[in-house]
């Protein structure tokens, strides 16, 4: 029953494309929503469960990313193994990190955040010897799983889709332990959680790693599905937009992030014809969600519907 | 070797200054409504691109200037008006997002106004360097050293010695205190958002004509400002602009004496080795949180 919503959800992922036959939106949108959906609720965890914010999380998406790319294409590494080492270095960082970053509060964390991201993304685009500079790296091979060679959309959408229903699994229970309580202990009041005996040091370093396993996993993913990293896809801007999709669903709320990431990038796709037009309405929607709805459109819209179905039962 | 060190340190002084007016900025308005304004850069982007407009469209430069920096400060009163006051009490993660938000709108509406070309300023006073030993100067650094010392000082003596400094110091030491012997703690809010959306206004036009501006131009100078608004310790005037100083001048010294595609990076990882070892910033008050 804890988990009726996935089952839910998973149900409607597997039967898109076969309701929709080689449909753009299913098959190319989808790829690119369901990567989206690996990194918010990732992202989630930090920031709603923890609250935490991160305006760096393309980092960690891109170190996967280029983890991945360069030991396939300059060192000729099997894609699983350059996966499993980008992920490796990516938590390693992560770690280190974490200690002094998430010492941090409220707009010094924010700053600390998002000077780490610009670090990581100017190394991206300065250290041509190893990431082709701003010009990107091509001719990363695509994933092979076991003699299965992942070569067409539909393949990737299936990749993609187990890995996503993987990603918010693992949230859903991860939430449901007992370092999820303790991490909901730590965003009500820090201090009131030490008091409780909880080591919450060790407790935001465990999430903030695995917020960015998520994104490496992610951004690992990415660079085969595409075939092709440039610095462009880590900028700073996508940092705020994974953070617009988190917020835009309803923080503290896995499936609320998931809609977030989905609903933000259908809106990219469906906006491509209005392109001049597409900052102006991002930006008036970020402020729109935050002042009107702060909870997010998941979380408020369900609330509603609750609210609704309660009258209607009276 | 002696005379390059005294020409970066002359070229990131005037970096600086811009950084210590745009942390100005966001300190101004930290200390009014406890909200860091990510649209501070966008302010500075509004600032430089109207003012090259108004040049364009035949306005004489001095005249040019007053009316964009006053058009900016409209724009930062309805910011205040129609995102701030709604929100008045949001999270410190639901103010961020909203003023990022805003810093895209904005961004979004210069880009539908003046397209993605990069723009500039003629210098106020010519281009012919000065010479001081071997090192060069442009006079256009000396206006930005020469208004930035002006504002700074003028700052200084506002809070200092005014009555609606005064007030608005009180509405950052605490608000509902400053609401009880009577100040108006909205009218502050706005003065604060007024305040702040001029100077970085004047910040660009001052810098338009060293820098090429274009609609994505406040973005770096608003992160650099905030910056120097966290190195100083968020919430502290004078401290915003010797870290917006200290910040121009390692950016120089690092782009001149190690690589200048990393200066970004040399600049933020300052910020950070600063953060991990002065949680609060170099001269920001050490807080105790209350539970």
């Amino acid at each position: 029953m804890r988990l009726a919503g996935f089952y839910v959800f998973a149900v409607a992922i597997i039967l898109l494309p076969i309701l929709f036959q080689d449909n753009y939106f299913v098959t190319v949108v989808g790829i690119s929503a369901g990567l989206h959906v690996i990194l918010a609720v990732g992202l989630n965890l930090l920031m709603g469960y923890a609250g935490q914010i991160s305006l760096g999380h393309a980092a960690f998406f891109g170190m996967g990313a280029y983890a991945s790319g360069i030991l396939t294409t300059r060192y000729a590494w099997p894609a699983p193994l350059a996966m499993f080492a980008g992920l490796t270095v990516v938590g390693l960082i992560a770690w280190l990190l974490a200690r002094p970053i998430l010492r941090l509060h409220g707009h010094y964390l924010a700053m600390a955040t998002l000077g780490f991201g610009i670090v990581v993304h100017v190394i991206m685009v300065q250290a041509t010897h190893w990431t082709g500079g701003p010009d990107g790296l091509s001719g990363i091979p695509t994933l092979d799983l076991f003699g299965w060679p992942v070569d067409s959309d539909l393949r990737w959408y299936a990749v993609v889709a187990a890995a996503m229903l993987l990603a918010i699994w693992l949230s859903l229970n991860l939430i449901d332990s007992r370092i999820g309580r303790a991490l909901r202990a730590v965003h009500g009041s820090e201090f009131a959680a030490q008091m409780l005996g909880i080591d919450t040091g060790r407790t935001k370093t465990q999430v903030f790693v695995v917020s960015a396993l998520f994104a490496a996993f992610a951004g690992s993913l990415f660079a085969h599905q595409q075939g092709f990293v440039s610095p462009d896809s880590f900028s700073l801007m996508v940092s705020v937009e994974l953070v617009t999709m988190v917020v835009l669903g309803g923080m503290a709320s896995t499936f609320g992030a998931a809609c977030g990431a989905i609903a933000l990038t259908l809106l990219h796709a469906g906006l491509v014809v209005f392109e001049d037009y597409e900052m102006l309405i991002h930006g008036a929607l970020l402020m729109a969600v935050m002042i009107f709805m702060p909870q997010g459109l998941f979380v408020g819209l369900d609330q509603a519907v609750r609210r609704l179905l309660r009258r209607s039962g009276n | 070797m002696l005379d390059q060190l005294f020409q970066f340190l002359v070229t990131g002084i005037t970096v600086g200054s811009i950084y210590a007016l745009v942390g100005l900025g966001f300190a101004l308005i930290y200390n009014a409504s406890d909200v860091v304004n990510f649209a501070q850069g966008e302010f500075v982007m509004l600032g430089a691109m109207t003012a090259i407009a108004l040049l364009a469209a035949g306005l004489p430069l001095p005249l040019a200037a007053i009316v964009a920096t006053t058009i900016v400060v409209i724009v930062g009163l309805l910011l205040e008006r129609f995102a701030i006051e709604p929100a008045l009490g949001a999270s410190v993660v639901a103010t961020i997002i909203i003023t990022i938000g805003a810093a895209i709108f904005l961004r979004g509406i210069a880009m539908l106004l003046w397209g993605k070309d990069f723009r500039s300023l003629p210098p106020f006073s010519g281009d012919t360097p000065i010479r001081i030993g071997s090192a060069t100067l442009l006079p256009q650094s000396l206006w930005v050293l020469g208004v930035t010392v002006a504002l700074v000082v003028l700052v200084r003596l506002f809070f200092d010695r005014t009555l609606v400094g005064k007030a608005l110091l009180a509405c950052s030491f605490n608000r509902a205190a400053a609401k009880l012997v009577g100040i108006n703690v909205r009218v502050m809010l706005r003065l604060a958002y007024g305040l702040s959306a001029g100077f970085g206004a004047l910040a660009g036009i001052l810098v338009a004509p060293i820098t090429f501006s274009s609609y994505e131009a406040g973005v770096m100078l608003g992160l650099k400002g905030f910056s120097a608004a966290i190195v100083g310790g968020i919430g502290n005037p004078m401290g915003a602009v010797t870290g917006g100083l200290l910040l121009g001048v390692l950016e120089s010294l690092g782009a001149g004496f190690i690589s200048s595609g990393y200066k970004d990076a040399i600049a933020f990882l300052f910020v950070l080795m600063v953060l991990f070892f002065e949680p609060t910033g170099l001269f920001g008050h050490k807080t105790a949180e209350r539970v």
